[in-house]
């Protein structure tokens, strides 16, 4: 079905399709008004969904947690503050391997106030063991929050999944995008699967014992593998997904890369803003190319590589900073993963409280990135693009 | 007890064998050890009562000795004694 919605619409229907058990939630800008739509669902009877509505974001992850535990499908939504107060329970959830999906409506974190996006709430919990898939779009949102009930959930992976997209930038603005059918979303995720369920009372077990020097790195070392399934995991569905909706996905999606000299990597809603950029720099002689990485965690740094090595140089853009770090955290990642590759890589960080990045601004990257190809040159390798 | 790899336990520290914090000997904790004299006990059963760790062993209504394998060694046993009869030796003392 063809709808105009908003990305909140748009993440409030894919819940109503998936329909889960329970759902626990704490209402801040922008991601409220999903949750005010999907609490209208509840009311109505659209959904068997039991609705929490906790008393901080640090509640809400925290009762979707015990419903995970025991034994539900369980999904939540935040955004910036309320992702940094889940902080603490961020890694609860995912050590005890509890495959909730959370939509983050990316914002950028106080102080001073605001409430426009940047990527710094998100990036704050890349160390969490949770998935980290980034939309570029409002369908791309509803399209992620569906597969993310298959990557999460799959018995390989069981890892909590956070399926992010730009607060206003996409949360408020309204799209043309398709919905698949109630029928083909639960064809598509299928029944859920406890493992392990705290309700089996016939089967009893103990969640989040004591775990010291004797266990607990073992436990960790069970997470990194987890992640490395997911990879696998997150192509399969992405692939699997393209062949219902002609719309398939995959870690990183390239754009005009195969004869590319110069490469820009993005991540979010800028990537539609970059690929009209590089199409109008290509339009004047410059081999640019543009990876749009969907998922940041489990990191694609192999792909990422070979898509990536042979290039004169690669700009990195950064929605959030990491204060007295060499650059932004998505440069500091690519970077490594392009450690030995003749390969100058240079960080932009934009857009940081909501300031607009414009197709100008990402033109003055190609043409820097140009430059540097020419000379062998970097005259900064970081560079706070749109400040004052 | 050979410890597990990364690949053989469960995921998250998960418990699923129920019961099993007896294979936990807490007596490895103890540094100080509960001592009954029998001559003064009189089976009331307070510090049977009391042990957080049911280390006070009991057949037939009477004191049969201390598991010191669970025995934390906390004194509550011998601080509720209503007649001194239980006395905390250091660990390593005679
Ligand atoms: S010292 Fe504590 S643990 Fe040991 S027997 Fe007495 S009450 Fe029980
Ligand atoms: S509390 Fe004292 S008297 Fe009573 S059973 Fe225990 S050791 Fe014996």
């Amino acid at each position: 079905m063809i709808h105009a919605f908003s990305g909140n619409a748009a993440v409030a229907y894919a819940m109503k399709q998936i329909n889960p058990d329970v759902v626990a939630v704490y209402p801040i800008t922008p991601q409220t008004v999903a949750m005010e739509r999907f609490a209208d669902f509840v009311a109505d009877g659209d959904v068997d969904t039991e609705l929490i509505m906790a008393d901080s974001e640090h509640s809400a992850m925290s009762c979707c947690i015990g419903a995970s535990l025991a034994g539900g499908r369980v999904m939540t939504s935040t955004a910036s503050a309320g992702l940094a107060l889940m902080w603490e329970v961020l890694f609860v959830a995912a050590s005890n391997r509890c495959p909730i999906i959370m939509n983050v409506m990316n914002r950028a974190l106080s102080a001073p106030i605001n409430i426009h996006c940047d990527h710094s709430d998100a990036m704050g919990a890349r160390d969490s063991s949770w998935i980290q898939i980034h939309a570029e779009n409002v369908q791309e949102a509803y399209d992620n929050i569906i597969q993310a009930v298959r990557i999460a959930e799959h018995e390989n992976v069981r890892l909590p999944v956070m399926t992010n997209m730009d607060g206003f930038t996409l949360s408020h603005a309204t799209e043309r995008m398709e919905t698949l059918e109630d029928q083909q979303v639960q064809k598509f995720i299928s029944e859920f699967k406890a493992i392990y369920p705290l309700l089996d009372v016939d089967n009893p077990v103990t969640y989040g014992p004591l775990d010291l020097y004797d266990y607990y790195f073992e436990h960790k070392r069970q997470q990194v593998e987890a992640m490395e399934l997911a990879y696998d995991v997150i192509k399969k569905v992405g692939q699997e997904y393209g062949k219902m909706t002609g719309r398939s996905f995959d870690m990183l999606h390239p754009f005009e890369m195969e004869d590319a000299e110069v490469a820009v990597v993005v991540l979010g809603s800028t990537s539609g803003t970059a690929r009209v950029a590089v199409r109008a720099m290509r339009q004047k002689g410059i081999k640019v190319g543009l990876v749009k990485l969907r998922v940041f965690r489990p990191f694609p740094k192999d792909e990422l590589r070979e898509m990536l090595k042979g290039m004169k140089a690669v700009a990195v853009m950064d929605r959030s900073d990491s204060f007295g770090a060499f650059g932004g955290p998505v440069f500091s990642e690519v970077r490594s993963a392009l450690l030995g590759e003749d390969v100058e890589v240079v960080n932009y960080i934009y857009g940081l409280g909501g300031r607009d990045i414009r197709q100008d601004q990402i033109e003055q990257v190609i043409t820097d990135m140009s430059t540097v190809a020419k000379t062998g040159k970097v005259k900064s390798f970081v560079t706070y693009l749109g400040v004052r | 007890m050979k410890e597990k790899g990364w690949k053989e336990c469960l995921w998250g520290g998960l418990i699923v064998d129920a019961g099993n914090s007896v294979l936990y000997k807490t007596g490895d904790w103890r540094s100080q050890r509960p001592i009954r004299d029998e001559q003064k006990c009189t089976d009331c059963l307070q510090c049977w009562i009391m042990c957080p760790d049911a280390a006070i062993k009991v057949k037939d209504g009477k004191i049969v000795g201390i598991d010191y394998d669970y025995c934390k060694g906390c004194g509550i046993c011998c601080k509720v004694c209503p007649f001194d009869a239980i006395e905390m030796k250091e660990e390593g003392e005679k």
